[in-house]
This record gives structure tokens, C-alpha cells and sequence, in this order.
């Protein structure tokens, strides 16, 4: 049984039994309050599910790209249930999620971009080939400003809101079936942090 | 009685803690911190330290289990720090804690971070010679780099009231800065101090913010530290305009001895306003010599007893958060909403959100 958890763009939760089957999910768009949301979500995903942690085996973070703030929140949630548990921490690149779906879904075939919103009027985009079992990725998530956007040549972009933690299961559960590795469970920040480094003024 | 076995989670500020308690026995402590990576930018930069917990908080968290030698699923409760501090920093414990607490199937308790360091005076090692109840009510003048607060705790679980604050910067900033000024390394507590040591206090008089009769009307009890930093400044670029040599130890000691006039005397006479002779020192300036030895003597003068906690538990730590939700489940109160959220601005007065 895996709990999956993705706070990149809204604040995602679902747990999936281990043949991809949608026990419970729940989702919101809202992308300003994943600290709380998190609790009553992963609460309520349990209680439909008719289980509590012990039955968990696996624990999918979705690592972003996303904004910062939001994005700590489930990854921070994610290791503690698996320490809390002594279960295996699975990281997911978010924009799998979304292509694994697009693919198996025959929505996207040939290349494809997945596109999340990365604030600053930057949008964040990865490169897919569309493929079985997994879609391949041509390009590592980077930033791009918004207003230069250009997908290339035979590159069908797919900007979306919400990455659903379901499909984030999805996608672990074809990266184990094609025995592929994960990444570190770390965020996709693609930014170095704010900073700026001030020297004292004068005062008189 | 033994008490609940709690383990509380903080990341309010630039220290990751994890403490384990049984009631008001120590279990486990330990901090990661984040300090160093902020030295070069001479404060706390919040990004760096909220991703610097999130990076800290599995190691932590198994450091600290490992050295209460408990299991997970043995604890009745989980608490984190929902505020006061930096938003983003609270919410990576936040989002740990509700976690840890919901796969434990296990209450989760969030508290207020500056209770928790007037909580920290309660813990005493397994074993250890009692260092006595904390008797209330108490003052409890609490500074850090993040805070400067001047407390009346009736009760630890339910009666804390703010008496003061600081209006601009926290004591602690005004050491960094200051530091900086006189060339010295981040973070500036220590090195203010230690630079201090051969200086001359009386060297230059200092202002101490909101001392006069005027601003007491409204500032009884609050603190002032822009105007004593503006004032180091404008005495540094005089000298250096001169081509003088700086001082750094006579400045170092007589700002110290400015701020230290200052955070006593406001604490004591609190003390004496209010008919509380007891008086309760938290946060990491406590590590400052020259700030410990002024509040014993004025407290002896003014017949104030005096209490400091070890400085491992007056730094912030993970320990004296879960010591207050111990309290609190002690005292009957049942678990925080898992719906709440980090609150940067969360009053002294909600002991628990
Ligand atoms: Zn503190």
C-alpha cells in the first residue's frame, strides 16, 4: 500500500494498493496552504481507506519543481511517515506524474513539455518522450521566463495546475515495475535561494 | 508518575530540534544548525534555513530516538513549534509533525515557541539532581536573535502574559550587526563577548532605548535596539573619518554593557512592579557572560531569586516543545486541530494553537 504526497502545486495526498488501485485521494488547488491542509488530508485519506500507517509499505514524495514554501511541506511530511514507519521513501520527479498520465491516457504521444507555474513570471518545464512504461525524459525540469516560452519544433506543451498524488503512485509504481531508480528524495528548487548580500551603510 | 513520552519538533528559526521527554525528564535533545551557512550574510536568511531543515530533520529525528532509546511507536504524543518565526522555516516542522503524529496514529500537539523556552526550566536529566520545581508565577525575559520578550507565566500551560517586546530589532540582531560594524564574524553573541572581556564598559555611555521618562509611559517593559545600533555606528565612523583607531574592545564593552543595563533592569523592575520576585532568563543570549552576571546582581539587590537552564536547553530545541505539550496533556488539554497552521506571529498568550 503506498501513501503518495505532492505539495508542488496544491496539496495532493492518495494511497494506492500496490496493483495502482485508487484507495482514497484527496486534492486541493489551493497553493497557499499546504502546512495546514496536510494534516486533515492525510487524515481523511486514512479514514477512507479504512487503515491506519501500520498497513502503509511505501512512502512517494513528489519532488517538484515547485514553489519553495509549499513544496518543503510534503516532502517533510513524506520522510516523517516513512521514519515513522520504517518504510521506504520513493521520490517522483512532480512533471512524471503528469506524463506518466498524459501517455497512458494517449493524451500525449511523440514529445511533449510538462509545464507547472514556478512563480516570477517563470514557468517550470521538463521534456518528455511519450513511452511505455515510462515516459523518457529529453530534458531535466528548468525555468523558463514565462513570456519567452516557445516550445520547440514537434514539442506539444501541456501547462497544468494540479499534480493528483495518485498519479504520482503511478509513476513509482512503473519506475519498481521497470526496475528503473529513483532520485534522491530532495526538492527541484532550480533557484538558488533569495539573498542579498549587504554591505553596512553609513549612518551619518 | 512518569509522564507522557512526547517528542517535539521546532524549526522556528535556524536551528533544527528533535527533543524526547518523559514528563519533565530529558530523554533527548539535538539540534542542527543551520548557522554557519548564514554567517557570510551576517543574519539569518529564512530560505537557507528552511532548506537547511528540511535537509536536518531525518537525521535529527533518528539522533534523537537513538538517544532516548524509545521506539516511535511508543510515544503518546507528537508537538511542533507553530509559532512565533519564520514561516517558512515552521512549516517544514509543521508538515513533519502533523505526518509523524497521523502514521503513528498518535495525538499532535502544536505549541508556542516561546512558552517552550520558559518550559525548558522544568527538564532535568533521568536521574539527575533535582534543580528544584519552577516555582510560579515568574518573569521570564526571553532573548534571542529572533526574540526579546518580557513574560509574566502564571501557569506553563494556560496563563502567559506579554508584558514586553522589543519594537524594532531582537538584542540579539543588534549583536550581529554591531559585530559586523567592528569587523567581527557572525554570529556576534560570542564574539561581542569575548572582544568585550578587556574593554572598558563605561568607555562610551550608549543610549538605552526607551529608558526615559517618556517612553516608560508607553514602553514600561519594551525594548528598543535600533538607536543603540545607530548610535555604535555613527561612534565608529567618527573615529574612522578621523583616521582614530576603533576601539573594538571599549565599543564592544560598552555596548554590551547597554544592552545588558537595558534587558536587567526592565526584567527586574518588572519584578518589582508586579510583586513577582522570580525571575526566569531563556533564549540564546543567556550564553552571554555579561548578561548572566548583571541579572544575578541585580536580582540578589532587588531580592529576586534567579533561574537560568543549562544553555543546551536555552538555545531553541525540540525538547522544551515537547516538555509544554507534556504539560498540557498533564493538565487535561487535548491535541491541536491537524488542520492549524504555521503562524509567525502567534501570541505568548495561546500556549497551544
Ligand atoms: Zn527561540
Amino acid at each position: 500500500m503506498l501513501l503518495a504526497i505532492d505539495t508542488s502545486a496544491g496539496t495532493s495526498v492518495a494511497i494506492v494498493a500496490d496493483d495502482g488501485r485508487v484507495i482514497a485521494e484527496r486534492s486541493s488547488a489551493d497553493t497557499r496552504r499546504h502546512a495546514e491542509v496536510i494534516g486533515p488530508f492525510l487524515a481523511e485519506a486514512l479514514a477512507a481507506a479504512e487503515m491506519d500507517g501500520a498497513r502503509l509499505t511505501r512512502v512517494v514524495a513528489g519532488i517538484g519543481p515547485g514553489p519553495f514554501t509549499g513544496l518543503r511541506v510534503g516532502i517533510a511530511a513524506a520522510r516523517a511517515v516513512a521514519i515513522a514507519r520504517g518504510i521506504p521513501l520513493l521520490a517522483v520527479p512532480s512533471h512524471e506524474a503528469v506524463a506518466l498520465s498524459l501517455v497512458e491516457g494517449g493524451v500525449a504521444a511523440g514529445r511533449f513539455a510538462v509545464i507547472t507555474d514556478a512563480r516570477r513570471r517563470e514557468v517550470a518545464v521538463t521534456v518528455f518522450a511519450a513511452q511505455l512504461p515510462l515516459p523518457a525524459e529529453l530534458e531535466p525540469a528548468h525555468l523558463v521566463a514565462r513570456a519567452a516560452y516557445a516550445p520547440a519544433e514537434c514539442v506539444t506543451p501541456f501547462e497544468v495546475q494540479e499534480i493528483p498524488a495518485a498519479a504520482l503512485a503511478h509513476a513509482a509504481l512503473a519506475r519498481l515495475a521497470a526496475g528503473a531508480a529513483f532520485p534522491e528524495p530532495q526538492p527541484l528548487y532550480l533557484r538558488a535561494p533569495d539573498v542579498t548580500l549587504s554591505t553596512p551603510k553609513r549612518v551619518s | 508518575m512518569s509522564g507522557p513520552l512526547v517528542l517535539g519538533i521546532e524549526t522556528s528559526c535556524d536551528e533544527t530540534g528533535v527533543g524526547i521527554v518523559r514528563g519533565t525528564e530529558l530523554l533527548a535533545n539535538v539540534i542542527a544548525s543551520s548557522m554557519d551557512e548564514h554567517a557570510r550574510f551576517g543574519g539569518v536568511v529564512p530560505e537557507i534555513a528552511a532548506r537547511a531543515h528540511l535537509e536536518a530533520l531525518e537525521s535529527t529525528m533518528r539522533a534523537a530516538v537513538e538517544q532516548a532509546g524509545i521506539a516511535l511507536a511508543d510515544l503518546d504524543a507528537v508537538a511542533v513549534t507553530s509559532g512565533p518565526g519564520l514561516s517558512g522555516a515552521l512549516m517544514v516542522g509543521v508538515g513533519a509533525a502533523k505526518a509523524l503524529a497521523l502514521a503513528l496514529d498518535t495525538p499532535f500537539y502544536a505549541v508556542n515557541h516561546l512558552v517552550g523556552h520558559v518550559g525548558a526550566d522544568i527538564l532535568h536529566d533521568p536521574g539527575a539532581v533535582d534543580r528544584g520545581e519552577l516555582e510560579l508565577p515568574t518573569i521570564a525575559l526571553l532573548v534571542s536573535g529572533g526574540h526579546t520578550s518580557l513574560l509574566l507565566v502564571r501557569s506553563l500551560t494556560d496563563d502567559v502574559e506579554l508584558l514586553g517586546e522589543t519594537i524594532d530589532d531582537a538584542a540579539g540582531e543588534a549583536f550581529d550587526k554591531v559585530a559586523r560594524l567592528l569587523g567581527l564574524p557572525y554570529p556576534g553573541g560570542p564574539q561581542i563577548d569575548r572582544a568585550a572581556a578587556d574593554g572598558d564598559p563605561t568607555a562610551v555611555r550608549f543610549p538605552r532605548g526607551l529608558t526615559l521618562p517618556k517612553d516608560l509611559v508607553a514602553h514600561r517593559y519594551d525594548f528598543s535596539f535600533s538607536g543603540l545600533k545607530t548610535a555604535v555606528a555613527r561612534h565608529v565612523e567618527k573615529l574612522r573619518d578621523a583616521g582614530e583607531p576603533v576601539p573594538v574592545a571599549d565599543v564592544a564593552a560598552s555596548f554590551r554593557e547597554a544592552v545588558a543595563d537595558v534587558l536587567t533592569a526592565k526584567a527586574i523592575a518588572a519584578c518589582v512592579d508586579l510583586g513577582v520576585p522570580r525571575l526566569l532568563l531563556g533564549g540564546g543570549v543567556v550564553a552571554n557572560a555579561r548578561v548572566r552576571t548583571l541579572a544575578a546582581e541585580r536580582a540578589e539587590a532587588a531580592g529576586v531569586s534567579l533561574r537560568i537552564p543549562p544553555l543546551s536547553l536555552c538555545t531553541d530545541n525540540g525538547a522544551m516543545i515537547a516538555a509544554i505539550a507534556a504539560q498540557r496533556i498533564m493538565a487535561g488539554h487535548g491535541p491541536s486541530d491537524l488542520g492549524i497552521g504555521a503562524d509567525s506571529t502567534l501570541p505568548v498568550t495561546v500556549v497551544q494553537a
